[in-house]
């Protein structure tokens, strides 16, 4: 039984490349709160639908509903604007600007100030804010270092910070720890989940990693060839003959 | 440089400037008061720099801001500083905020091939509508009044350039806020990633249009003054060469901070008067040498240069004290 009033919900979501169904009628129905992992081989349409659902790429066919409200194709920054943030596989960052800066430019956007061209960035809420957001993620070491000197976890780390200084009801995240090295793939999700748990926002996250996903996840979609094949609790999900061959390749 | 070090630099180079008219001889504060009126628009392509676009046409700013003074001259007689400096950063500004609207579109090449474009339409206006322009005899632009005063003939050099240094200190605070405001941070971050600003829920177009029309204020500012100070105004000011000019400038005394189009301005200016005293057949190749060095030596113009030199002297202090 789907969700009265889901924070995000699809509708017969498609969109082809040329020949290529990237996304083929995708419905799925997501609940506040919830902390979903999407799954699935290489190609099978995953950064695809983040891509649809975050109005970075226009479907040809299909709705997109964030929190009841019509979301097709709109542009990536009214679709913030409805509250919903997303990380990228490769961290998109100011790298000019320092650690902190980055954060400070987040929460003037937060604060619908942006356009701002008086007063400064600096400012003390801002700047106590900034720092709370940087220790959650434990990057505040680097606060006031350019963001070229962080390493590639700290780069994730500040990419997902970002999303989350927007305070978005709906947060999606694209491989937080492709790039990470092994031994600080689960220190990096801890982080992550440990923040995501305090402040209770809904988080759809694309990994690969099929431990990360059954630890972190309450529940798990499974992508194939553009479409949503399995859905529901990781560990009976991940255990289906057909979703082992389609994300792992095994019998 | 550190907040010791503005304390001290900003004190100084305001008292040079206030009381250079005292000091120097009338040619020089000339090439002053010119320098300060191109700082203002170097400054707006300096703004662009930041944001990783080049224009090619702010020119065109220069031109209108000058007209302006010419044609409320010629047509309504009105000559008074304190009316024709403003009125000039609004035309320049209002024009931006009509070209802006098309222009924020745009990046790269095409951003900057296209101010060219605009400005080259204006230089041909300016040309052909003779009855109205002038056409290649230009405009004479008559000397400001100040509050209705017109200043006796020895003073009116001085009080000229008391406004032009009034203009462009007010306008360096202008923009030294716009870049520590989020706006002028976004301008920065422009330039390493627009996804990201776009995600942030933000506007890049937004952010470059509200940049383009404070760059169209300076354009206008810079115009008047210089015509102030020449005297004469002609089509040639709103030339694509005189936008390759600011964009040399800027290049010259960095874009990074507010006092690198300052110093840039002031050093092109002497260095093209020398040039052409010493070399009059090669103050262009000389021009590009200079550019040339810097952009191998110091990619950071004058003022890198200047901050590099600053800093290794309070290292080197800081290693006395220690000794």
């Amino acid at each position: 039984m789907p969700e009265p009033n889901p924070i995000l919900q699809t509708i017969d979501l498609t969109k082809s490349f040329g020949m290529v169904k990237a996304a083929a009628a995708i419905n799925v129905h997501i609940a506040r709160g919830e902390l979903v992992g999407i799954v699935g081989a290489n190609g099978s349409g995953k950064t695809t639908f983040l891509n649809l659902i975050t109005g970075y790429l226009k479907p040809d066919r299909g709705r997109i509903l964030i929190m009841g409200q019509e979301s097709t194709g709109l542009p990536p920054r009214r679709v913030t604007k409805l509250g919903l943030a997303r990380s990228f596989q490769i961290p998109q960052l100011y790298i000019g600007l320092s650690v902190l800066e980055n954060v400070l430019l987040a929460l003037a956007a937060q604060a619908g100030k942006s356009t701002a061209c008086w007063r400064p960035l600096y400012r003390g809420q801002w700047l106590e804010h900034g720092t709370v957001v940087l220790e959650r993620f434990g990057l505040q070491a680097y606060a006031r270092r350019p963001v070229a000197e962080l390493p590639e976890g700290g780069r994730k780390l500040l990419d997902i910070a970002l999303s989350f200084a927007l305070q978005p009801q709906l947060l999606l995240m694209d491989e937080p720890t492709s790039g990470v090295s092994i031994e600080d793939k689960f220190q990096v999700m801890d982080t992550l989940v440990n923040v995501l748990q305090q402040s209770a926002v809904t988080t759809i996250f694309v990994e690969h990693d099929m431990d990360v996903v059954q630890r972190y996840s309450q529940s798990v979609l499974v992508f194939n060839d553009g479409q949503v094949i399995a859905d529901g609790p990781p560990a009976s999900v991940l255990a289906y003959p057909e979703v082992r061959k389609a994300v792992l390749g095994q019998e | 440089m550190t907040a010791r070090g503005w304390s001290l630099t900003v004190p100084i180079v305001t008292v040079l400037f206030v009381a250079a008219p005292f000091v120097v001889p009338s040619w020089i504060l000339f090439i002053l008061h010119l320098a300060l009126a191109k700082f203002l628009v170097v400054l707006a392509v300096a703004l662009f720099l930041r944001g990783g676009l080049v224009s090619f046409g702010h020119a065109l700013f220069y031109a209108v801001g000058a007209y302006t003074a010419g044609f409320a001259a010629k047509w309504f007689g009105v000559r008074e500083a304190l009316l024709l400096v403003p009125l000039a950063g609004l035309f320049g500004a209002a024009v931006a905020a009509v070209i802006g609207l098309f222009m924020a579109r745009y990046r790269g090449v095409f951003f900057a091939m296209l101010n060219l474009a605009v400005s080259m339409i204006l230089y041909a206006i300016l040309l052909k509508f003779y009855w109205l322009t002038g056409g290649t005899d230009g405009l004479r632009v008559q000397t400001p009044t100040l509050l209705g005063f017109v200043p006796p003939r020895d003073l009116i050099r001085l009080t000229s350039y008391y406004v032009a240094l009034v203009v462009a200190g007010i306008m360096t605070y202008v923009v030294y806020r716009f870049l520590a405001s989020p706006l002028g941070y976004y301008l920065k971050a422009l330039a390493d990633n627009e996804i990201r600003i776009e995600y942030s829920g933000e506007s890049v177009q937004r952010v470059i249009y509200a940049t383009y029309v404070l760059s169209g204020a300076l354009g206008g500012l810079g115009g008047v003054l210089a015509a102030f100070t020449v005297g004469h105004i002609v089509p040639e000011y709103a030339f694509w060469i005189q936008s390759g000019e600011f964009v040399f400038v800027a290049l010259l005394g960095g874009y990074g901070s507010v006092p690198g189009p300052l110093i840039g301005a002031i050093a092109f200016e002497f260095i093209r008067t020398y040039a052409n005293k010493y070399a009059p057949y090669a103050w262009q190749m000389t021009l590009g040498i200079i550019m040339l060095l810097i952009i191998l030596l110091q990619p950071g113009g004058l003022w890198a240069m200047y901050e590099s030199m600053v800093a290794r002297f309070s290292r080197r202090a800081e290693g006395v004290e220690r000794a």
